[in-house]
């Protein structure tokens, strides 16, 4: 008899998880301009939403405002809601600085604090009280590292300044840092523009697997990457979400024509 | 639909649709030219046509190499990605008609000799001109992205079906009514039922052409007709 081999195809798609963050009618306005209209749209959880558009299309305004960066801005105003499990982060009884720990965020450039590899990790712990003891905090951080996949590369030297580490490496400690407060949102903002293709790699290869615990939301200019890592994909095209979908369908066949003309290059 | 950012990649995909275009070109000529060859017992067409066929195959390579070479560079999405694989597909199917005309040509030289039986000659020739008919129907379907079209395309195969299932027929009869027929009926046997894959294929590049232009695949079953195979004569 012959043996069949097991031909059971791994599909992310096939998996349907509860909706973390929920966007209802979103509006950014910075003074006069009005950058984002009406977003709405369900976000995963444990999986990767990448959003793509070009330059100026409102995407990395709308990643902002899941973590309230934009109130750094004073002329940034929000309208609707957001909500992250039954919560209206705009809400003005909430925290805002619980809110950033929750919602971690890691940008396009890696920008470690200028202290040790240890100290940034071990930064969010202290501030948000995550840890009791010493030893408490070697394990948070240990684990944090562990989990960011940077481990093995900086345990003998954890008393080093994290800006002496690689572009790479840095992002890496970037997400390390960033999970290290037990974080169930992270957003990424352009993570892996200024890093060379093996670094890019080591960085899809953790998203992969961070995925597994967290909601990661990804704003990339790589058609291929968002195409890679993600198992949803929106569009953002002149302050409108003009897409949404599984990511498949989305680089496969999308229904909108400008859609369409963007990933294939016919306008950017 | 609005063109490339990149002029070089319209240009290859422009290309890419000529080449098609051309190998369909070629594949209807050689399957008509098989007949002919076969009709008046022209051995020396049939040489010609198994010659001509390696033009067909040396597009496929081309082509081939074409759409390796644009999905390594330039990473092809969305209908691009629908195009590029639809004419790797396509090419395949077209590089299989030429093939077997070129197998007909080959049978009209084994046969060329023999007297040909007329009522089963005029079967064969009306099984060609449809399939030739489907054959340029798909071809243009293509080159409009015309997804109805290739739809007509495919329902209508079934006609290829029930003329080959005839033709079957009418040869086993043939066969029996005199054993020296069984020769030149077994090559027209063949022969007939290349035209019958010729029509398979033709389908296949119909389903193609639909997905290429909607982004998903025929639904329903495709009528099939050809019972030959569960068929005997007793």
């Amino acid at each position: 008899m012959l043996k069949m081999p097991n031909l059971e195809v791994h599909q992310p798609d096939a998996v349907k998880h509860d909706t973390k963050v929920s966007a209802q009618d979103v509006n950014v306005y910075y003074g006069e301009k009005h950058a984002l209209q009406n977003v709405s749209v369900n976000i995963p959880d444990r999986s990767v939403m990448a959003f793509i558009g070009p330059s100026g299309c409102g995407k990395s305004t709308f990643l902002r405002c899941i973590n309230r960066m934009n109130d750094t801005i004073p002329i940034a105003k929000v309208t609707g809601k957001i909500i992250i499990d039954n919560q209206d982060i705009y809400d003005p009884s909430l925290d805002v600085v619980q809110l950033r720990a929750r919602v971690g965020m890691v940008f396009q450039k890696p920008n470690p604090f200028p202290k040790s590899i240890y100290e940034n990790v071990a930064y969010g712990p202290r501030i948000h009280g995550l840890s009791h003891s010493k030893a408490d905090l070697d394990e948070i951080v240990g684990a944090s590292l562990e989990k960011a996949g940077l481990w093995k590369e900086v345990k003998d030297r954890l008393n080093d300044p994290g800006t002496g580490l690689s572009g790479g490496q840095q992002q890496r400690l970037c997400i390390a840092r960033a999970i290290a407060v037990n974080p169930e949102v992270i957003l990424m903002d352009e993570p892996c523009s200024a890093l060379d293709p093996i670094a890019t790699a080591k960085i899809e290869e953790l998203i992969d697997e961070l995925r597994q615990n967290y909601c990661i939301i990804i704003v990339t200019h790589s058609m291929q990457q968002a195409a890679r890592v993600s198992q949803r994909t929106a569009f953002f095209h002149l302050g409108t979400l003009v897409e949404e979908g599984n990511t498949t369908d989305i680089f496969t066949n999308p229904k909108d024509q400008r859609t369409q003309d963007y990933i294939t290059g016919r306008f950017g | 639909m609005n063109e490339h950012i990149v002029k070089s990649y319209e240009e290859e995909l422009a290309l890419l649709d000529k080449k098609i275009a051309q190998m369909g070109g070629l594949a209807e000529q050689l399957l008509g030219q098989s007949l002919s060859a076969l009709e008046r017992r022209d051995p020396k067409l049939a040489e010609e046509v198994v010659v001509a066929d390696k033009a067909i195959d040396n597009l496929e390579r081309e082509i081939e190499e074409q759409v390796i070479s644009m999905i390594a560079r330039r990473q092809p999405m969305a209908n691009d990605l629908r195009h590029i694989m639809g004419a790797l597909r396509i090419t395949t199917d077209l590089e299989r008609i030429g093939d077997l005309a070129k197998n007909i040509a080959k049978r009209a030289l084994a046969i060329a000799d023999e007297s040909h039986p007329k009522p089963l000659m005029s079967g064969i020739r009306h099984m060609v001109e449809l399939a030739l008919h489907q054959l340029k129907e798909v071809l243009d379907a293509y080159a409009e992205r015309d997804a109805d079209k290739a739809l007509a395309v495919w329902r209508h195969d079934a006609e290829i079906d029930a003329m080959y299932n005839s033709l079957f027929r009418e040869l086993l009869t043939y066969m029996m009514e005199d054993p020296r027929n069984i020769g030149i009926s077994t090559h027209l046997l063949f022969g007939a039922k290349n035209i019958e894959r010729v029509g398979d294929h033709t389908t296949n590049i119909a389903e193609t052409v639909h997905f290429l232009v909607r982004g998903f695949n025929i639904a329903d079953d495709r009528p099939k007709d050809d019972q030959t195979s569960s068929t005997l004569i007793s």
